[in-house]
Order: structure tokens, then C-alpha cells, then sequence
């Protein structure tokens, strides 16, 4: 079994106090914290190989070119690709998305449909958003009462016009894991390109890309005790050989001449420019050390944080969680607020109580303040889900995330936390 | 004026802000948002020779932006707008005297962008 309090000591950022405090990390799905090893391999990598990749004959550049493919391998294997040119190297999750919507874009024209859902992160709604210039329509399938996918509503929206499906797994603010393979399935039905965002599930549960059959994946190497700086677009090999390239330069050509160009193979062609050896072989590095854990031991244990979250919560009076109840639907993202904290409006903000007035509320922001003078992170605001907290009708949530080195006690120290907060608060 | 009672000034206005509301015959109002949290302050003036006749706010946010906007409209309530040139961020946030960090000093700075920005919008907004 994991033992969250084992894991934190190959953390060394938690060797780290403030004002005198262990830290307690809950901001997991804005950042994970690094391992020693994933620092080391980065280290290592800068001391004793570094050099250009994929273009040196001497020795240095073909051993940093080997163990760049090699944590390419590693990567595209984690996930359950079973070719590695599907895995293209880029920056992060928001990375991955622009270039599928730049370079899928190019081939969509006026009234072809894009369908997103009201819960996902703005970084899979804004790439969406610049092709409406040419007349793109994006649409959002709603969610139910219990924060799970209305898929009656999704099915409706899917038509013959729909050429891509673009969905969250796991959302980063209600936790809601949704479907993959299901979607999946419905999307093909209707000849739409299936695009999953993996950004908060990649690094919390078994994900198999041929499993769910999708046709493309995104991720963030710093959400999975990776590097800032590394991610991941896996997209099956016929479908990525087919699109075009999104950014132009070195690496990503087959020739160039005066008259035009051509283009590399896969994934070569989507990484122009010298890429981030260093990261992607510390990426690798925390590929290795979630594997030696396990990634259904890595799920279990979010499982029983989210399930001990529950249990405690009912103690907290005027506490408001949001997200699925149902463990199997549920990652381990806990957004909260004390009291309502409704989105903002003139008329509403006049007439109805207001949360300065009400002693039942307390600003997400003032309980993340609060909070942290006890030494805990947690994340307050909308979470780049501004459509989803209008949907929610709330104007910002406070988020606790949790991940391998949480434990119990901490969540513990989380209520009391937030009991002290709300009691200085004057409630 | 210690820390503490600076602090507690602040919680004060936040729990009882003055100058709440709308003005029917505003001639400057803003709607401002902190692009970071979604914090929002509306503010409603009457600007008449160069002078802030009279300002409300209304508003929805953190204790620290609430405070802050209350504060807001009692310092520049009656003053000129020229005066204002003096005003700057960080004579504001020493006047408030309350030690923030550069996250929260966002908060508090929230509303006197919003009032800049309203004055320097010609005229009646919507
Ligand atoms: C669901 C989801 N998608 C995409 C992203 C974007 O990740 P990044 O900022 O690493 O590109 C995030 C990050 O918060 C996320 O939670």
C-alpha cells in the first residue's frame, strides 16, 4: 500500500519549512512537487550529456539523441501507446491543445462544429475559440446536477457537422472523471476526431490511449512530478502523419528550398527548434518513479482522500463541496465554499444579502489567506473554468488537490484549518 | 496606526462597507474584474468640474477588495480629479497599512484601477 508519509521523504522540497511550518501541499492540480530522482535525472543530464539532439555526429549529441527517444519510449509507453512517433514532446497541455486546434483547424470551414463541455479548462476552449473567425461553431454539452456529464446533451449536440469532439478526463475543478472511452465511442459514431484533454488524469490513474480509443491526448509533465517546461501530445500515428505541421524551423523539415518546403516524419515534424531534452528525460524519470508505485495504487489512494474529505467535511457547518459523490466518478480534486459565494450581479449583489454582510460566507480567497498562515496550500478562484463557474453559478471556489504525498493527517489538518479560519473570521 | 488595527479597520469596511449602492444619475460607472480571480467591483461616480462628487460601490470579492473599494470611495469622495495624480499604488497601499504580499496587493488595487480607468473613459458609461 502507499505510504503517503514514506513518499513525501523523496520529495525534498518538503525538507523545507515556512515560518517554522511543514508545508502542506493541496495545489496538486496546478502542480505537482519534483522527486529527487526526476531532479537528479535533469541534473545528470546537464553534467555529463548534454549537447543538440538529432543532428550531431560525436558522441555526447548521439547519447543525449538516445535517451531523448528513450524517454519519448518511456512516455508513450505510460500512457499505452503502442507506437512512440505517436508521442510528440511539447511544452504542457495547453501546448497540445493549441496545435491540434491550429493545425485541425486549418481544414475546418464555416459551420463545421467543435464540441467542448462546460467543464473544461480554458485551455481546451480558447485555442476552440479562434477559429470562429472563419465561422466554426463551438458548442458545449451541459452537466447534470451532480457535476457528471448531461449525456443526453452531449449526444444531442454531436450532428454531421460536429468534426471534433475536445473533452476533459478528469475536470480540474469538480473532479469529475468522465468517460473517455464512451465518448470515444459516440464521436466516431460520428466521424469527429476525439480529442482528450489528460491534463489531470494522465498523472492520477491508469490511462491506455488504445483503451479508450482516442485520437489524440494531452498532458502536463509538471502535473505528474515532472518538470514545468515538458508535456505530452500523443495522437495515433495515421491520423498526426496527416496533419499538418504547426510551427516551422529546424528539425521539422525533410528539405527545405527556396521554392518550399517538406516535411518531417513523425513526431518529428510537430517539434521545431531545439526541444527540451533535459525535461523530457526528467519527465521520463517521473514516469518511472509513478510506475514504481503503480498508477492504481496512485488511484486508490486519491480514492480514499476524497472518500476521508467527505467524511470530515459534515463537521465544517455552512461547507459546500462540489463534484460527484460517487468514488468511481470522482478524482481527487475537492473544491469547496463556506456559504454561497454567487458570480457577480448588480441587481442580485443589491437586493440579497451580501457576503459581507452574511456571516455565513466567507471569499474563497480569504480562506486560502487564511489557511495558509497554518502552512497549507490550497488554491482559490476560478481555476482558468470560467464557463464552469457560471454554469455553477458561483463566482470563485477554494480547491484542495490531492496527490501521492498527501495523507489523511494532513486533510485533518486542512478542517482545522478551515474551522480556525472561519472562527477568525467572525462566523 | 499598528498593523493590527489597520487590519482590523479593513475587516471593519468589509463588514460594513460604506458608500454601497448604485447613483441613478452616475455620469462615470465601471465594471472592473481581476482577470486572476474573478474579484469584481462596479463602481458609480458623479463627476462634476473636475471634482468626484459623489462615488458607490457595489461589489463581490474578497475581504481585501471589498475593504479596499470602501476605503476607495471615502478617500476620493469630494476630491479632485487632478489630486488623483498623487494617488499611486503604492501610496495607496501604504495608507491602507497592511502588509499584503504581492498577491493580495492585487486585490487591494483592484478598485483604484477601476476608478483610473473610469475617469480616463470619457463621460457617461454604460
Ligand atoms: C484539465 C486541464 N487541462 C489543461 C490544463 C493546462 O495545463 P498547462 O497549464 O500545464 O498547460 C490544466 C491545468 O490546470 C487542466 O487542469
Amino acid at each position: 500500500m502507499l505510504n503517503p508519509t514514506k513518499v513525501k521523504n523523496d520529495f525534498p522540497i518538503f525538507r523545507r519549512k515556512i515560518d517554522g511550518k511543514e508545508i502542506i501541499y493541496l495545489d496538486n492540480a496546478a502542480t505537482t512537487q519534483k522527486p529527487k530522482s526526476v531532479i537528479d535525472a535533469i541534473k545528470d543530464y546537464y553534467e555529463n550529456f548534454n549537447s543538440n539532439v538529432h543532428r550531431g555526429i560525436y558522441k555526447l549529441s548521439e547519447e543525449a539523441t538516445d535517451m531523448y527517444e528513450k524517454a519519448r519510449k518511456n512516455v508513450s509507453d505510460f500512457i499505452g501507446g503502442n507506437d512512440q512517433n505517436g508521442l510528440v514532446f511539447v511544452r504542457n497541455a495547453t501546448e497540445a491543445l493549441n496545435l491540434l486546434a491550429s493545425s485541425i483547424g486549418q481544414s475546418l470551414k464555416r459551420d463545421d462544429e467543435v464540441l467542448l463541455t462546460l467543464m473544461e479548462h480554458h485551455s481546451n476552449i480558447v485555442p476552440w475559440q479562434f477559429l470562429m473567425g472563419k465561422g466554426v461553431k463551438i458548442k458545449y454539452a451541459d452537466l447534470k446536477e451532480d457535476g457528471t456529464l448531461n449525456m443526453e446533451d452531449f449526444t444531442s449536440k454531436i450532428t454531421q457537422h460536429t468534426k471534433v469532439v475536445s473533452v476533459t478526463h478528469v475536470s480540474n475543478v469538480l473532479g469529475t472523471i468522465n468517460d473517455a472511452k464512451e465518448l470515444a465511442r459516440i464521436s466516431h459514431e460520428k466521424e469527429a476526431t476525439f480529442i482528450l484533454d489528460g491534463a489531470q488524469s494522465v498523472p492520477h490513474m491508469p490511462v491506455d490511449v488504445k483503451d479508450i480509443d482516442c485520437d489524440y491526448v494531452a498532458f502536463s509533465g509538471h502535473k505528474m512530478l515532472g518538470p514545468m517546461g515538458i508535456g505530452g501530445l500523443y495522437g495515433k500515428p495515421d491520423l498526426l502523419s496527416k496533419l499538418p505541421p504547426y510551427m516551422g524551423g529546424g528539425e521539422m523539415i525533410n528539405t527545405v528550398t527556396t521554392e518550399g518546403s517538406t516535411w518531417a516524419d513523425i513526431p518529428l515534424k510537430f517539434e521545431a527548434g531545439t526541444p527540451n531534452v533535459a525535461d523530457a528525460i526528467g519527465l521520463s524519470a517521473a514516469v518511472d518513479y509513478l510506475k514504481n508505485i503503480g498508477m492504481k495504487e496512485v488511484r486508490k489512494h486519491e480514492s480514499e482522500m476524497i472518500l476521508y474529505a467527505f467524511q470530515e467535511e459534515k463537521y465544517m457547518e455552512n461547507l459546500k463541496s462540489f463534484g460527484p459523490r460517487s468514488l468511481h466518478l470522482r478524482g481527487g480534486v475537492y473544491s469547496f465554499n463556506i456559504g454561497d459565494i454567487p458570480s457577480f450581479n448588480i441587481q442580485r449583489e443589491l437586493e440579497a444579502n451580501s457576503i459581507r454582510i452574511s456571516r455565513a460566507s466567507m471569499h474563497p480567497h480569504d480562506v486560502a489567506s487564511e489557511i495558509d498562515k497554518e502552512g497549507i496550500a490550497i488554491r482559490s478562484g476560478h481555476h482558468c473554468a470560467m464557463p464552469l463557474m457560471a454554469r455553477l453559478d458561483v463566482q470563485a471556489t477554494a480547491r484542495a488537490s490531492f496527490y501521492i504525498y498527501n495523507s489523511k493527517e494532513e486533510i485533518d489538518k486542512l478542517f482545522i484549518g478551515l474551522q480556525n479560519a472561519t472562527a477568525r473570521f467572525g462566523h | 496606526m499598528s498593523e493590527d488595527i489597520a487590519y482590523e479597520v479593513m475587516m471593519d469596511h468589509y463588514r460594513n462597507p460604506h458608500n454601497y449602492g448604485t447613483i441613478e444619475n452616475a455620469t462615470n460607472r465601471i465594471t472592473e474584474y481581476n482577470p486572476i480571480c474573478g474579484d469584481t467591483v462596479h463602481l458609480e461616480m458623479i463627476i462634476n468640474e473636475g471634482r468626484i462628487e459623489d462615488i458607490k460601490f457595489v461589489g463581490r470579492g474578497c475581504s481585501i477588495s471589498q475593504a479596499s473599494a470602501s476605503i476607495l470611495t471615502e478617500t476620493v469622495k469630494g476630491k479632485s480629479i487632478s489630486s488623483l495624480n498623487d494617488l499611486t499604488d503604492q501610496k495607496y497601499l501604504m495608507d491602507l497599512g497592511v502588509s499584503l504580499g504581492p498577491a493580495r496587493e492585487r486585490c487591494a488595487l483592484l478598485s483604484l484601477n477601476a476608478l483610473r480607468k473610469a475617469i480616463a473613459g470619457d463621460g457617461t458609461a454604460p
